[in-house]
């Protein structure tokens, strides 16, 4: 008993620091080598899965990989997986190096792109790997972005003018500080991290357009070469389209283009305010 | 896809909601050509009764799956550019191609 006391005393230190274990894993990612701790270099996938063609409840299904010949990203794990273990898991990918936003999932419980976010080398314990939360599944880790999209489209992002340019067929320009001002903005690649994290978007998909479609609708709100701001400010400004936003700020924790789109948010509602 | 429609019983807001869509793609292909419209109603009505007797009726998860493919499918249908329905067997398995 009493032995088992103090074995419990020594050895809860090194579990309860985690976060002082994921900084040093940090100092060491920009080695080239592993981390020295960990001597097996295999590491345990936990994917969900789930095919509407032979249905049956979805899974999470574990796959075993070394660590020692595969990339660094959890996008390189998958592709590994699908290449060498099971050719039928499926996901979306394209670009690689998170300019695309296809693969964006929920990783270890955080909403990321697959391609930037690298492998957990600092426990052994399982990476889990699902679709992005709150989405309508159409197979494994691909979701149904039609809801989202039409969000996007009913901003109605593109440049508006109601007065013709003064020279057809020239670009209108802008100053250097109102260029300025869509930056953090127009960076936005519409991956849905930002909105699928957000527990209002949660609760009111249909309604709510969500931070990344507000996120656009303040970028061509404060597009000095837009002249329906007005009118743009007036067809969000909408009791669930915009104000079911309460400033949880998930959005910016999820973003993994570093973007804040509450801040925007809170800069339309600054706007309507006035 | 659990269409008990016999007279009188009081239907499920799901199973209105599948004849609804049923309703939907017999709609959308008075549209079409005439050929294309008979060929279109038979393909559908073949999906929707091979789905009845096939997927299990309490499998509400799986029939509100088929129910957004459908929806997405009727979308794509009602669409003026899209002219025709065909359908293929891929060895057992049965897809749709528009």
């Amino acid at each position: 008993m009493a032995t088992g006391l103090l074995r419990r005393a020594t050895t809860t230190p090194a579990v309860i620091s985690p976060i002082s274990r994921l900084l040093l894993s940090r100092l060491h990612a920009t080695e080239a080598s592993p981390p020295p701790q960990s001597p097996t270099t295999m590491k345990t996938f936990q994917i969900y899965r789930w095919n509407p063609d032979n249905p049956s409840k979805p899974e999470l299904k574990n796959y075993e990989i070394n660590l020692k010949d595969c990339g660094p990203m959890v996008l390189d794990a998958l592709i590994k997986i699908k290449n060498e273990i099971d050719p039928s898991l499926t996901f979306r990918r394209s670009c690689r190096e998170g300019i695309c936003g296809s693969c964006a999932m929920n990783i270890d419980g955080c909403n990321g792109l697959a391609c930037l976010t690298k492998i957990e080398t600092s426990s052994t314990a399982a990476s889990m790997v699902t679709p992005l939360p709150h989405m309508f599944v159409i197979k494994d880790l691909v979701v149904d972005m039609t809801n989202f999209y039409n969000q996007y489209k009913s901003i109605e992002p593109w440049l508006k003018r109601k007065n013709p340019a003064t020279t057809p067929g020239k670009e209108y320009l802008q100053t250097k500080e109102d260029r300025k001002k869509l930056d953090g903005m127009d960076e936005c690649i519409l991956c849905a991290c930002c909105s699928t994290s957000c527990p209002s978007y949660w609760w009111n998909p249909e309604s709510y357009l969500g931070p990344a479609a507000l996120l656009h609708a303040h970028r061509w709100i404060a597009d000095s070469r837009d002249e329906y701001t007005e009118e743009r400010l007036e067809a969000i400004n909408d009791e669930f389209k915009l104000y079911r936003c309460h400033t949880i700020m998930n959005c910016t924790r999820a973003c993994p283009k570093g973007l804040n789109p509450a801040k925007q948010i809170q800069q339309i509602k600054r706007l309507e305010a006035k | 896809m659990a269409m008990g429609v016999t007279g009188g019983q009081k239907l499920s807001g799901l199973q209105k909601q599948v004849l609804n869509l049923y309703r939907g793609f017999l709609r959308a292909a008075r549209n079409k050509s005439f050929e294309d419209r008979h060929q279109i109603e038979l393909i559908v009505s073949e999906e929707f009764h091979r789905n009845s007797k096939q997927v299990d009726r309490k499998d509400f998860v799986y029939i509100e799956y088929l129910l957004r493919r459908g929806k997405k499918q009727l979308d794509q249908l009602k669409n003026s550019d899209t002219i025709s329905l065909s359908s293929m067997k891929v060895s057992g398995a049965e897809s749709k191609v528009q």
